[in-house]
């Protein structure tokens, strides 16, 4: 009687969340209020939480409290540390937000709000959280060893190699797309170029100290870090209208790209405490920040949205991104309602912070919820912006033009109706000569947290400073990545080539180091280049294939986990990942293949490619190339991506093979055959062997 | 009261250090103090540029 005493405030909570989802749902051409879009979202997560993650924990996985957990076994005060929950939660959390959940749906805005805000809710419940949660416990039980080397242990050598091989080609297209984001958002912008060029003196500053002055002490310089970056932004405005100081530091996206790549270099060689270490520090509280006053302002202006639930690009003829709803928007919406890349972090430094196994769910669901959250409100962020603008600012210059009044009148013509004086003034108020084809979804982001933090703080002339901030913001964490990436990418070349030449493996050596970062920069620069030079913007080419790729490792992660509880006998359970690598599987190989083979050259890689090679046969030059040699360019860079497609699709459909084998490899054994660290119990807990604990 | 507060800000303390990869020294001379009383536990200085070094050292995804 009690629980059901206790029930029913679920059930009503389940009530809300079905009535927000249904008002958001069924509102039509009226404006909806974005909190219900908040209320459905929590509704949702927290009902998830108590009942689909508690049936994960103590049903398909069978958590069990009474085991020691690798940060117990090793503890070291370093590496592996018992760390309270929260704390833990705050550390995974941070770790695992990045650009991903806040970029994916404002592109994916332009269908409406509707597919982007369901696939959000429910990819996170049924797919991205359950990742999340089972790599946390299959690492756990494995002394919290990495996604590689569990692929290896529990699929074989071969698929252990396959699946590091893709995570190098995922992290290259990565850091080329955020890149790519970052050059898009600076271009032409003597204020957002200069705001962020001052980040690396200050973070080289804040390096010094804490090295040499004041060592392990992180709080102060950091807070003194962050005035300098808001006076940064403050000085910008004024570097930006200067005569002298204003040209130097308007550049174009191919100037911009020259700089990134040479700092990617230099950057990723240095020592990591003069720069990448201080300016980690920086990004992260900024980023936490940053979430934490972005879902205050939601809270406190309670905005309407202005973009309608569905629009008429549902059908897949939409500027920002080429391809149809199904399945595009699933891949466009990477992090916030599953990404791959979360595994890494699953099987990284958490399971070693773990304290017991019953906190797996609080930080593994929990955490990868919080994120989804993160996902809705720049969600809500690109659909309170009006419309006119979202499209003006998102599609590419080949398709609206470069004034404001052609821009206006092409999105006019889908419907969207603006007027150039709209555009202007927003431009205006940002404090930027232009907004039209700002693509690369940070700038929209940064206009809808701008219109959102004015709101609250400051009023419309703080506008400028809060988008400068937003970019500030998004660019000093991109940078970092960047930056760590490059290194991380590095040092898995120099594994990757030592097989074949031992002398790369040497991390001591320089010319080792020096030739590992240059091709990995050289790589990244390669599609960062592309990208810039694309009329269609980059974006149109590069998120999808981002977008494949991190759901691909995804469909990776999951079908470990599937074969794990394949080994532990609790195949009868093994649905619950299942589900989402099917989806995930379906979704990433027919993306993979319209990228491919699509008739319509603006989502195949080969259709278009197929064109270009007719246009040179008959003699024409077509965009983006000005040249017949440049044409020949155009076609290798389209061969190339769809190389790197098929690439994808080769380690996926691999990786799919080695699974069902090892399934059916464990089917035959009558006893558990997964390689899990042998039981071990908590000293001082009473119960001899370990019945499943519940009451978590 | 009082107390609860001043745990309350050493844990947020300690979370803003986590996320940087930065664990507890405290609790680091803590399980030296118990686990190894024979060795010398690192300074402050030496803890953290260790903690510096291994984060950045190998490879480590997150959403970027």
């Amino acid at each position: 009687m009690t629980s059901l005493v206790k029930q029913i405030g679920w059930i009503a909570l389940a009530v809300i969340g079905a009535f927000a989802l249904g008002t958001v749902a069924l509102a039509r051409g009226e404006t909806i209020n974005a909190l219900w879009i908040v209320v459905a979202a929590v509704a949702v997560y927290l009902v998830a939480y108590r009942y689909y993650a508690l049936y994960l924990a103590n049903t398909v996985v069978g958590v069990n409290l009474l085991r020691v957990t690798p940060a117990l076994r090793h503890n070291d005060g370093l590496d592996y540390v018992p760390t309270n929950k929260y704390v833990l939660f705050g550390h995974h959390f941070a770790a695992i937000a990045g650009a991903g959940p806040l970029v994916g749906p404002v592109l994916a805005a332009q269908m409406g709000y509707l597919p982007g805000m369901l696939w959000i809710i429910f990819g996170v419940v049924l797919a991205g959280a359950v990742q999340d949660f089972m790599v946390l416990f299959v690492s756990t039980r494995r002394d919290g060893r990495s996604l590689g080397e569990l692929v290896r242990e529990e699929l074989g050598y071969v698929p252990g190699v396959i699946a590091l091989f893709g995570a190098f080609l995922i992290m290259i297209i990565i850091l080329a797309v955020l890149a790519l984001i970052v050059v898009k958002a600076l271009a032409d912008s003597p204020w957002g170029t200069s705001t962020v060029a001052a980040t690396i003196p200050i973070a080289i500053g804040m390096g010094l100290w804490m090295r040499y002055v004041r060592p392990g002490r992180i709080g102060g310089v950091s807070v003194v870090g962050f005035i300098l970056l808001m006076l940064a932004i403050i000085v910008g405005g004024q570097v930006a209208e200067s005569p002298t100081w204003g040209p130097v530091f308007t550049l174009n996206g191919v100037q911009l790209t020259w700089l990134l790549i040479g700092y990617g270099f230099v950057a990723s060689v240095l020592p990591v405490w003069l720069l990448l270490a201080p300016r980690d520090y920086l990004s992260t509280f900024l980023k936490i920040g940053a979430i934490v006053a972005l879902a205050i302002g939601i809270f406190v202006m309670a905005p309407d949205l202005k973009m309608p639930a569905l629009t008429r690009f549902v059908d897949g003829t939409g500027p920002v991104w080429s391809g149809s709803l199904f399945p595009f928007l699933f891949i466009t919406i990477a992090c916030g309602a599953v990404s791959g890349f979360h595994s890494l972090i699953s099987s990284g430094t958490t399971p070693k912070l773990l304290d017991n196994e019953k906190n797996m769910r609080f930080i593994g669901y929990g955490g990868m919820l919080m994120e989804s959250f993160v996902a809705i409100m720049a969600l809500v962020a690109a659909s309170i912006i009006e419309p006119g603008v979202y499209f003006a600012m998102n599609s590419p210059a080949a398709v609206i033009g470069t004034t404001a009044e052609s821009a206006a009148a092409t999105v006019s013509q889908w419907g969207f109706v603006v007027t150039p004086e709209l555009l202007t003034q927003t431009a205006r108020d940002v404090g930027e000569s232009t907004i039209i084809s700002r693509a690369g979804g940070a700038p929209t982001l940064a206009v809808g947290m701008a219109q959102i933090f004015a709101a609250i703080a400051g009023g419309p002339g703080m506008m400028a400073f809060w988008y400068h901030f937003a970019i500030l913001f998004e660019a000093l964490f991109i940078l970092t990545a960047v930056d760590a990436g490059t290194r991380a990418g590095r040092f898995m070349l120099q594994d990757l080539l030592g097989t074949f030449v031992p002398a790369l493996k040497n991390t001591g050596s320089w010319t080792a180091n020096v030739l590992a970062t240059a091709l990995c920069v050289g790589a990244w620069g390669y599609f960062l280049y592309q990208g810039v030079v694309d009329p269609l913007g980059g974006i149109n080419t590069f998120w999808p294939l981002f977008g494949i790729s991190n759901q691909m490792l995804a469909a990776v992660a999951l079908m470990l986990c599937t074969v794990v509880l394949f080994k532990m006998k609790r195949e009868r359970y093994a649905w619950a990942a299942i589900l989402p690598t099917a989806w995930l599987l379906l979704c990433t190989l027919t993306a993979g293949w319209q990228k491919l083979f699509h008739a319509d050259p603006k989502v195949g890689f080969l259709t278009h490619a197929a064109g270009l090679r007719e246009a040179v046969a008959r003699g024409e030059v077509m965009a983006p190339a000005k040249s017949l040699e440049e044409m020949q360019q155009v076609i290798v860079n389209d061969y190339v991506n769809a190389g790197l497609t098929v690439l994808f699709m080769f380690v996926v459909i691999s990786m799919l093979f080695f699974s069902i084998r090892a399934c059916l490899q464990a089917l035959r054994h009558d006893q558990p055959t997964a390689q899990e660290t042998p039981f071990e119990q908590l000293p001082g807990s009473s119960v001899s062997t370990g019945p499943v604990g519940r009451g978590m | 009261m009082h107390e609860q507060l001043k745990a309350f800000v050493r844990g947020l303390r300690q979370t803003a250090y986590l996320m940087v990869g930065v664990p507890d020294y405290d609790g680091y001379l803590d399980h030296m103090r118990r686990a190894h009383p024979d060795r010398k536990p690192m300074s402050r200085a030496e803890f953290f540029r260790e903690r510096q070094a291994a984060r950045y050292g190998g490879g480590n995804g997150r959403c970027r």
